[in-house]
């Protein structure tokens, strides 16, 4: 005979394993409804026309996908680029050098900036980023530029991932035991040294899982960037060119076009890309994390 | 080249006798920091704190501590929990300087020179002090990594000399034998024991005058800290190395002079036979004989 206690218990757990597998099914359900909308457009085109064609004219039926994933590549890798070295060294000062004092305005000041909307994040760019790109940076490199470019969304979005990445690196930098940095000063390191062949290395598997969860946001994001990139769908040939985004693609079209079958089912498929290169992104990150915490342990 | 194979052959073992000990000491000075000198005060003692008085916030730690330790000895510290006696190691090699809220008043003199003063070179003064934790605490990176990491900060980049400094110090702490064919791998996979006789080396490899072990030897098994023991006893003859024990029976074993601490004071210093043979002081009778501890 069973307690009604350890009734209640087994009851909870298959109430929850099942609320689990139920959310991780949600996930395998929307690949399959992407695969289905999208199954019109993968008909008639092979899919190596639709990636790596740059001939977008949905009016003609031509669905080239190569603008939108270059230019939410172009994007991305701005973003990380001109970002993860301020992130680096922001959380670095607010763990290893600045006051106690410091921290305590700058960590709440953070949580703010990543919870801001992004479409406050759009706006500051088309306000700020979008004249001075067109008035003070692009006349040093090209003749003329919008302002409307590659180089802008880069900027934008890294701005938006900013604060996450300082603080994924200040939980990281803070989980790095004190005694290693006592080990190494108690050497005669200086507090850069440590940091530089410490700090850094007890935690590169960290930064690098932090810059997969950055990436993987800033990949997704739709409104801000759509504000600021100019949207034409051509491969953008420097950061001073428009790009077109993947995300920025649907948000843009999806909603007007309903009535071209086709078309509709080029969004899902866009849609569906992103999916994929989300879920393939993360799960690659996931082994060279694996590989490097097994020879690093 | 020739000097190479003798400094092989020389440093094959750490050797006992007074002779190749003082030779190690010249080699060493030799292979890294030619230009390092012991600068010695008048007195005789190399660790002197005068009027030492710390506070963390408003916790009085340390009281009004004067103390005069002996060189090239094995000092003691000793004392109930709590007592400060970390503090007091802290405060030589500065590391108290990053705790938050911490006021010191007072001197502590190295080599007849103030350390406490905003002037001084903390690194240079922390290359003096070799650390030893206690929990033994390897860098994330290869056991030789280890061992070459302080020489490669102050700049040695050399790497036949590095390899000399590391095979050396993993000599003098007799851990070669064990690791020789393994230097790449990372040194967290080492046991307990070896881990703190690779933190020893990694401490010996930059050239320390003194040597600070914060209970070296309480994480460690029977075996492991006895090695650590006899390591330090071996060392003495070159380094003054100071100790914070809990173990009364570890100090009785190795100390050359014994401080006894209780609530941020100094109750007794001296001798290690008088201390333990004859206290002059009640506390420290009642420490002793384990009526607290």
């Amino acid at each position: 005979m069973i307690s009604l206690r350890a009734l209640k218990d087994r009851t909870a757990g298959g109430v929850m394993f099942f609320l689990t597998i139920a959310s991780l099914l949600l996930v395998v359900a929307m690949g399959v409804g992407l695969y289905f909308k999208s199954s019109p457009v993968l008909a008639d085109h092979s899919l190596g026309e639709l990636l790596f064609s740059s001939s977008w004219h949905p009016m003609k039926g031509e669905f080239g996908f190569l603008p939108f994933l270059m230019g939410t590549l172009w994007v991305t890798g701005i973003a990380v680029i001109l970002f993860l070295p301020v992130a680096l060294l922001a959380a670095i000062y607010l763990t290893e050098y600045a006051r106690p004092a410091v921290r305590k305005y700058v960590f709440p000041a953070l949580d703010i900036l990543a919870g801001l909307p992004s479409v406050i994040y759009g706006v500051w760019g088309t306000l700020l980023i979008i004249p001075w790109i067109s008035e003070w940076l692009a006349p040093h490199f090209v003749e003329f530029s919008t302002g409307y470019t590659a180089l802008a969304g880069g900027v934008v979005l890294g701005v938006m991932i900013l604060p996450l990445m300082v603080s994924l690196f200040i939980e990281l930098f803070t989980s790095v035991p004190s005694e290693l940095r006592d080990a190494s000063t108690s050497l005669g390191a200086t507090r850069w040294q440590t940091v530089k062949r410490v700090v850094l290395r007890k935690s590169v598997t960290g930064i690098l899982a932090a810059v997969v969860l950055a990436v993987s946001r800033a990949f997704g994001e739709t409104i801000a960037v759509l504000m600021v990139c100019g949207n034409l769908p051509e491969v953008p040939r420097s950061i001073f060119n428009a790009c077109y985004p993947l995300p920025a693609l649907i948000a843009n079209n999806y909603g007007e076009m309903l009535s071209f079958p086709q078309y509709e089912a080029a969004l899902m498929f866009a849609a569906m890309i992103l999916f994929v290169v989300i879920l393939l992104f993360n799960l690659i990150s996931r082994i060279i994390l694996y590989r490097m915490e097994k020879r690093f342990a | 080249m020739k000097s190479l194979i003798k400094y092989f052959t020389f440093t094959s073992e750490l050797r006992s006798d007074e002779q190749s000990e003082e030779n190690i000491l010249g080699r060493r000075q030799r292979i890294f920091r030619p230009d390092y000198k012991f600068v010695r005060g008048k007195d005789e003692s190399e660790i002197r704190a005068e009027g030492l008085n710390i506070h963390i916030k408003e916790r009085h730690i340390l009281k009004d501590v004067n103390l005069a330790l002996p060189d090239k000895k094995i000092t003691c510290v000793i004392g109930p929990s709590g007592c400060g006696k970390s503090t007091l190691l802290k405060t030589f090699n500065r590391l108290i300087d990053s705790v938050e809220g911490i006021r010191i008043e007072g001197k502590v003199l190295l080599n007849g020179e103030d350390i406490i003063g905003s002037g001084q070179d903390i690194t240079r003064l922390r290359r003096k002090m070799g650390l030893v934790s206690q929990k033994p605490c390897p860098l994330p990176m290869s056991i030789f990594e280890n061992v070459a990491y302080g020489c490669r900060i102050h700049g040695l980049a050399n790497k036949r000399k590095l390899k000399m400094v590391v095979k050396h110090y993993l000599e003098a702490v007799g851990l070669w034998e064990e690791v020789c064919d393994r230097l790449n791998t990372p040194a967290v996979r080492l046991s307990i024991g070896q881990q703190q006789r690779l933190c020893l080396a990694r401490s010996l490899a930059v050239e320390p005058q003194f040597i600070l072990a914060d209970e070296a030897t309480s994480a460690l098994d029977p075996i492991s800290s006895k090695t650590i023991e006899e390591l330090f006893v071996k060392l003495k003859r070159n380094y003054s190395i100071i100790m914070v024990t809990h173990t009364l029976r570890q100090a009785l074993r190795i100390a050359d002079y014994v401080v006894f601490m209780y609530m941020g004071e100094i109750i007794e210093a001296g001798d290690a036979q008088q201390v333990f043979n004859d206290p002059k002081h009640e506390l420290t009778k009642k420490y002793l004989s384990g009526a607290f501890s």
